[in-house]
């Protein structure tokens, strides 16, 4: 004690400050345990942060825009600055954004850095799971986290598109005439679920303010609790790590939090929240005084939604013609139901997919070296194949546009792409294991031979080579610690009898790893080594004779 | 510890080192290349010389003041650049603002991160990683609380608190499920019945006057909302989004009608729902070239001059036709409301009420 009064005396109102703290809160033993906690340093591990980073600004903005915004859908006849209105009938919704928007300083830049950071947000989650997929990174102990991660994505399209539709005007009006339309689709409870929404007919004047509830509360507030778990679970296993000299499973290599990972985390977030307020001063986002306010009746051609709705959109739009059917006097809209099952089907297969893998590879240890994308080929292609089916069906939501800006024939441009829908993820998934293999194939030629060190001899009998080099051990590590497995045969279980599961996994651990190439060992690496030294001694002896 | 206790720790104790977790179908490679430890350290130039180490000081402090400046601008500019009626106001107020919080912002962040990377130490280092689950000690030591909690509660032991506690707490949520009930009404027959009566005028979307056939030439198109709706009515938005039509006059001799539907129209005038039977879009779009109709939205094409038949697209239903007459004074009218429910589907719409 009396040295921490003597520190106190020394250094004055810090390390006072300090003392006063943690007599009342203990925070000595926190600092002790996480102060100097190591977090290896990798560009693309910022993509995670970018999107917490998005979200605290979305918290910030969103705050402000409370303090404006009225979520009421009664009518009102527009009184404010922006002429071209004036004199309409509008929704009080509407009404006050157009207010933020021009009769509150900085309201407008407010909504734009709002807008903007919503769309980096789900941007920046996606580029973070496409990361920690292809990395696989979701391997144990991480496979809850994933499921956690996925969660917070899907809330973070809920978020957006229920604040996409609070302004009332009549672009998200008409978004939202379409979510109606959608679950009148879904049979016997469609039209049941539709009207408690609404709270009645389309559009009816609840919707804003049940859809501001869940904007600025519900999904917020989970989004909140799914980050802390996120986070609480990332101190837990502690952060990934490239796979490089020095980096192992057991281990964790990188830099203290204090002082270096506190000034660069803290200093990012304050270039991420500059960035995008840069972005929302200069570029003009949603500019809901040229839509007006909602009416069932007119829309505007060529109208997109935010960027991750797109995809569901352009499933919409891929349905073929006439698929509806009738069953007895119902109704079954396939070519609603089809889009919808196809959707969330993809996104169920995105949160089971850390549990597949596992399953097939059997492996149960705790992997925490990451892996180059092209040493799990099969991983890799299967991700490339799912984003190129996001992407076809993303696309697909820019139909109209793509044949008016390219002056195509808009039926040819659908039906192309409801082909490439199915071709194209299969070309991507084979095109993508090739390289990666093609890949591994090079990196073990380089391992075992060296590089080229661009020396061309001739020898005594006339042959050309070039000579190689070899590798910086530290660079040879990089290209040969990867994890290696192989298929399995099914094999019969203690009754003797050979189960469905495994044959299954049989035939998958056959589909992941038929076509492997294991990585360069010692025994390889000396080898050719051994026979690179004696071609060294033949190529002097060549030199030394024709001297 | 208790019997069963025991037994699970000394199953699991010295259990489960790393090594011991099932490898699967990995394969161990023994003549696999050695780690050769962490990279040796790069010196940076600010170690290695002052000159350079001042500089970085310089442009740290240099980022922070350029921090301090952009905010300062932003408060001169908020008072400085007021918004008016004049919307030019609006931008020059935005992009002040703008700007100097950004500067404000971006000289933090730039500045916290050059100084971490040029003056805070960068040597690489390694902490030692911990399995995440706990240690056999821990195991059981927590399999032994929940043993005790078990048998100090009864909790396996008497069935019958057991039982009913899962029936109370399968049962606790429902009463919080129902209070959603009244978040909407039954919807009864709304959904297949709009403002249409028998007689009602057509009249022009928005402003509400009536049209005179002898208005519609051949090719013209019309919004039409049934005469007598107005926008301060409570309902307004909901008969509308059921009511809005789409008025065509093309070439009587390009009409293909069926004979049931040979008196809904007048004289190449058709009448057709504006609300697209896929998901509710406006169907505003219309190309006189080919007469067809496009939805906005999901590119739904109806052939107007055949019924309005869907020839492209995800919908699968035509168009609802509104019967129309003239009346003694000239004027567009309905001969009923539409004969079948308007819009999107839904699971019932078929069904005879």
């Amino acid at each position: 004690m009396s040295n921490v009064a003597n520190t106190q005396k020394k250094n004055g109102f810090l390390a006072g400050t300090a003392n006063y703290v943690d007599e009342r809160v203990g925070v000595a033993g926190i600092l002790k345990e996480f102060g100097r906690k190591i977090f290896p340093d990798h560009w693309s591990f910022m993509l995670g942060e970018v999107a917490l980073y998005s979200f605290l600004v979305l918290l910030l903005s969103g705050t402000f825009l409370t303090f404006f915004f009225q979520p009421s859908m009664t009518d009102v006849i527009y009184d404010g600055v922006y002429a071209p209105l004036k004199g309409a009938h509008m929704s009080i919704a509407y009404s006050s954004s157009l207010d933020i928007t021009f009769e509150v300083r900085g309201g407008l830049l407010m909504r734009q850095v709002h807008h903007w950071s919503a769309l980096l947000f789900v941007a920046a989650a996606g580029l973070h799971m496409l990361r920690v997929f292809f990395t696989g990174a979701f391997r144990k102990p991480r496979e809850i986290n994933w499921v956690v991660g996925f969660v917070l994505f899907v809330l973070g399209m809920a978020a957006g598109f229920t604040g996409y539709s609070l302004p009332d005007d009549l672009l998200s009006g008409n978004g939202l005439r379409i979510i109606d339309g959608m679950i009148k689709g879904v049979p016997v409870i469609g039209t049941g679920i539709s009207s408690l929404l609404f709270g009645g007919e389309f559009p009816g004047h609840a919707i804003v303010g049940r859809l501001y509830s869940l904007h600025i509360m519900l999904i917020p507030a989970l989004i909140l609790v799914f980050l802390a778990v996120h986070l609480f679970m990332l101190v837990i296993h502690k952060h990934t790590h490239y796979s490089g000299p020095g980096k192992k499973d057991t281990n964790v290599v990188g830099y203290p939090l204090m002082p270096v990972y506190v000034a660069k985390a803290g200093g990012f977030f304050f270039i991420v929240f500059g960035v995008i307020m840069l972005i929302a001063t200069f570029f003009t986002i949603n500019p809901i005084w040229n839509y007006g306010g909602y009416d069932p009746s007119p829309v505007s051609a060529g109208t997109q939604p935010d960027w991750y709705i797109g995809w569901l959109d352009g499933a919409l739009r891929l349905a073929p013609t006439g698929i509806e059917f009738m069953i007895g006097d119902y109704t079954v809209s396939t070519n609603i139901l089809l889009p919808l099952v196809i959707s969330l089907v993809f996104l169920a297969a995105v949160a089971i997919y850390p549990f597949v893998e596992n399953w097939v590879t059997g492996d149960k240890r705790e992997h925490h070296v990451l892996d180059r994308p092209r040493n799990a080929p099969v991983r890799t292609a299967i991700g490339a194949a799912g984003v190129t089916f996001y992407a076809v069906l993303w696309a697909g939501a820019s139909t109209d546009l793509i044949a008016t800006n390219f002056k195509m024939n808009l039926n040819q441009v659908l039906l192309s792409m409801q082909i490439s829908l199915i071709i194209l993820p299969i070309v991507a998934f084979l095109v993508t294991k090739r390289v990666c293999l093609a890949l591994q194939r090079k990196d073990k030629e380089i391992a075992i031979h060296g590089r080229e060190s661009g020396r061309i001899v001739r020898l005594p009998h006339g042959e050309y080579i070039e000579v190689h080099e070899p590798l910086d051990p530290h660079d040879l590590y990089k290209l040969v610690d990867f994890k290696d497995y192989k298929p399995t045969l099914a094999r019969p279980n203690a009754q003797g009898k050979i189960t469905v599961a495994a044959r299954l996994r049989s035939s998958l651990s056959k589909f992941y790893f038929e076509d492997r190439i294991a990585p360069a060992t010692q025994t390889e690496i000396d080898e050719a080594a051994h026979h690179a030294h004696e071609l060294e001694v033949e190529v002097q002896k060549a030199i030394e004779s024709a001297k | 510890m208790s019997e069963k206790s025991k037994a699970v720790a000394n199953k699991s104790s010295g259990a489960y080192s790393d090594h011991e977790y099932e490898k699967g179908l990995t394969v161990i490679h023994e003549d696999a290349v050695a780690n050769p430890g962490i990279e040796p350290h790069r010196v940076r130039m600010t170690d290695k010389s002052e000159k350079h180490e001042k500089n970085a000081v310089r442009q740290v402090a240099l980022l922070f003041s350029l921090s301090m400046l952009g905010s300062a601008l932003a408060l001169y500019a908020y008072f400085a650049f007021p918004i008016s009626e004049d919307l030019t106001t609006v931008r020059i107020n935005t992009l002040f603002l703008g700007v100097g919080i950004t500067l404000g912002l971006l000289g933090i962040g730039i500045g916290a991160v050059h100084w971490a990377k040029t003056l805070m130490p960068d040597n690489e280092v390694s902490e030692e990683r911990h399995l995440t689950r706990g240690s056999d000690e821990k195991r059981a030591a927590a399999i032994e609380i929940i043993n005790l909690a078990n048998q100090e509660s009864g909790f396996s032991r008497r069935k019958l608190i057991r039982r009913t506690l899962y029936g109370s707490l399968a049962l606790f949520p429902l009463p919080g499920i129902i209070l959603f009930a009244d978040l909407g009404p039954n919807l009864g027959d709304k959904l297949r019945h709009t403002a249409w009566k028998q007689g009602t005028r057509l009249t022009k979307d928005p402003y509400g006057s009536p049209i005179k056939a002898s208005e519609v030439t051949v090719g013209s198109v019309f919004h039409v909302i049934p005469e007598g709706l107005n926008p301060d009515q409570e309902d307004y938005l909901e008969q509308k989004a059921k009511a809005a039509v789409l008025l065509v006059r093309v070439d009587q001799d390009e009409l293909v009608e069926t004979a049931e539907r040979a008196t809904w129209s007048y004289q190449g005038i058709v009448a057709y729902s504006k609300i697209c039977t896929h998901v509710g879009c406006p169907v505003a779009l219309y190309e006189q070239h080919t007469h067809h109709l496009l939805c906005p939205c999901h590119q739904s094409t109806f052939d107007l001059v055949n019924g309005c038949k869907v020839v492209f697209g995800p919908a699968t239903r035509p168009l609802p036709q509104l019967p129309i007459a003239v009346d003694s004074e000239g004027y567009l009218i309905a001969q009923s409301d539409f004969h079948e429910p308007v819009g999107p589907s839904f699971w019932d719409r078929s069904v005879q009420q």
